[in-house]
């Protein structure tokens, strides 16, 4: 278990420094969610309405953008090579890196979401059930987005590729965690229906994803 | 102690880097491998490191911890360094240390050998090339595997440093380690040749 928590403490410690993904990832967020009411007008009923999606696409973008240095940083310089020889279970190293990744720059995302919600005029229940969403959502789009970030990890260019790969598999947690927060918003029918399955998408992804992920690593290294 | 390849033929995209290779390596030897640019001395390396599959041919270790793979059992010095230039030099050897495992060393006492104290609360990214290949051999000493697997380990390093690396690996081989290494240039220890590719 050392062997991960130094591995992860590791991940965090280079996202958190200078030219690490923690912050660019939070910018972008903001940077999409501030240009929405300039592009749809000041109309305070449909920035309301539209506000769950607008973060929920803010957010999957978001984490996307700092999630093709996943592996290619460690291909590049060198420590894929040693964590591929070392006795950990690479799938256990996988699911590591990406739990690093979502506490870095997942993480950040949903703390922003209540600032970001008062611009798309969501008052105190809807932002907070978006962002209850996005606590459950977010470690499916990491999970699923890693084994697109192992596909593309040879790559000299893989980050178009991996947003190719990695988006029509996010579709099913992008429609239950806006349908969740919609629900949650309108109140017309039961929030625990999208929710569970929203909960269930990631804890598959969360299984599924290192496996797959570390196959992919061993078969594309050369 | 033995590390053997035999009939290893290795294929790169399709194209036959080398074929028919046996080597042999025992424990308190350095096989110094040998050849022109291209010839497969790091693909060699990285079939023993298990990085590469051999497409025919089997690299085999008797004496090892029978428990352990080749590849467990060794250290690999690659052309890149596996430091993040984000860490300082003391954070990047940390981590090492912790990640392979085992009963790792001082990461203080490990820098000092490769004389880089002065320099162990500076980001790897303001290493020059000298020091931070000097890093990387700092990576070998923090934790103890007897296969040493070096890819041009004196590339960048001034005379001194040379004289101390060539120290450190002394000190591995009667210790019982053995080591392989892809050169050009002399390693400035006794080593036996495997000579790959024809002339250079």
């Amino acid at each position: 278990m050392s062997v991960l928590g130094a591995l992860i403490r590791r991940d965090i410690r280079i996202a958190v420094r200078v030219g690490g993904g923690a912050l660019i990832g939070v910018l972008f967020f903001l940077t999409v969610v501030v240009l929405m009411p300039f592009a749809l007008g000041p109309d305070l009923a449909l920035l309301a309405r539209l506000g769950p999606a607008i973060l929920w696409l803010g957010a999957l973008l978001a984490s996307l953008l700092t999630l093709d240095r996943l592996f290619t940083a460690d291909h590049d310089d060198g420590s894929l090579d040693l964590i591929l020889m070392s006795r950990t279970p690479l799938e256990l190293v996988c699911a590591a890196k990406a739990l690093a990744h979502w506490l870095a720059a997942g993480v950040p995302l949903i703390v922003a979401t209540p600032v970001l919600g008062l611009l798309l005029n969501l008052d105190g229940p809807a932002t907070l059930a978006v962002a209850l969403t996005l606590l459950a959502g977010t470690p499916a789009l990491t999970f699923t987005g890693m084994i697109g970030a192992a596909l593309a990890v040879t790559l000299q260019r893989g980050g178009l590729l991996l947003a190719v790969l990695v988006l029509p598999l996010s579709i099913p947690v992008l429609i239950f965690g806006v349908a969740a927060s919609n629900v949650a918003i309108a109140g017309q029918l039961s929030f625990s229906t999208p929710f569970s399955i929203l909960c269930a998408l990631s804890l598959a992804s969360l299984v599924i994803g290192p496996f797959a992920a570390a196959a992919s690593l061993r078969h594309g290294l050369d | 102690m033995r590390l053997s390849g035999r009939n290893l033929r290795c294929l790169r995209g399709g194209r036959e880097v080398f074929a028919g290779l046996d080597f042999d390596a025992a424990a308190g030897e350095v096989v110094a491998i040998v050849g022109p640019n291209g010839a497969g001395k790091t693909s060699l390396l990285r079939l023993i490191a298990d990085l590469l599959t051999p497409a025919e041919g089997t690299i085999t270790l008797e004496g090892g911890d029978s428990e352990m793979t080749v590849a467990e059992q060794a250290h690999y010095l690659g052309h890149r360094d596996a430091m993040k230039p984000a860490l300082t030099v003391t954070e990047n050897l940390t981590f090492w240390a912790e990640f392979l495992g085992g009963a790792p060393a001082d990461p203080a006492a490990c820098i000092a050998a490769v004389g880089l104290s002065h320099a162990a609360a500076l980001p790897a990214g303001f290493l020059s090339a000298g020091q931070r290949r000097r890093l990387s051999i700092a990576r070998l000493l923090t934790v103890r595997r007897p296969i040493w697997l070096l890819d041009e380990p004196t590339a960048a390093l001034d005379l001194a440093s040379q004289r101390v690396f060539a120290g450190l690996m002394t000190e591995h081989l009667a210790t019982g380690g053995l080591i392989v290494a892809a050169t050009h240039g002399p390693l400035g220890i006794p080593a036996r040749e495997l000579r790959i590719g024809g002339e250079t």
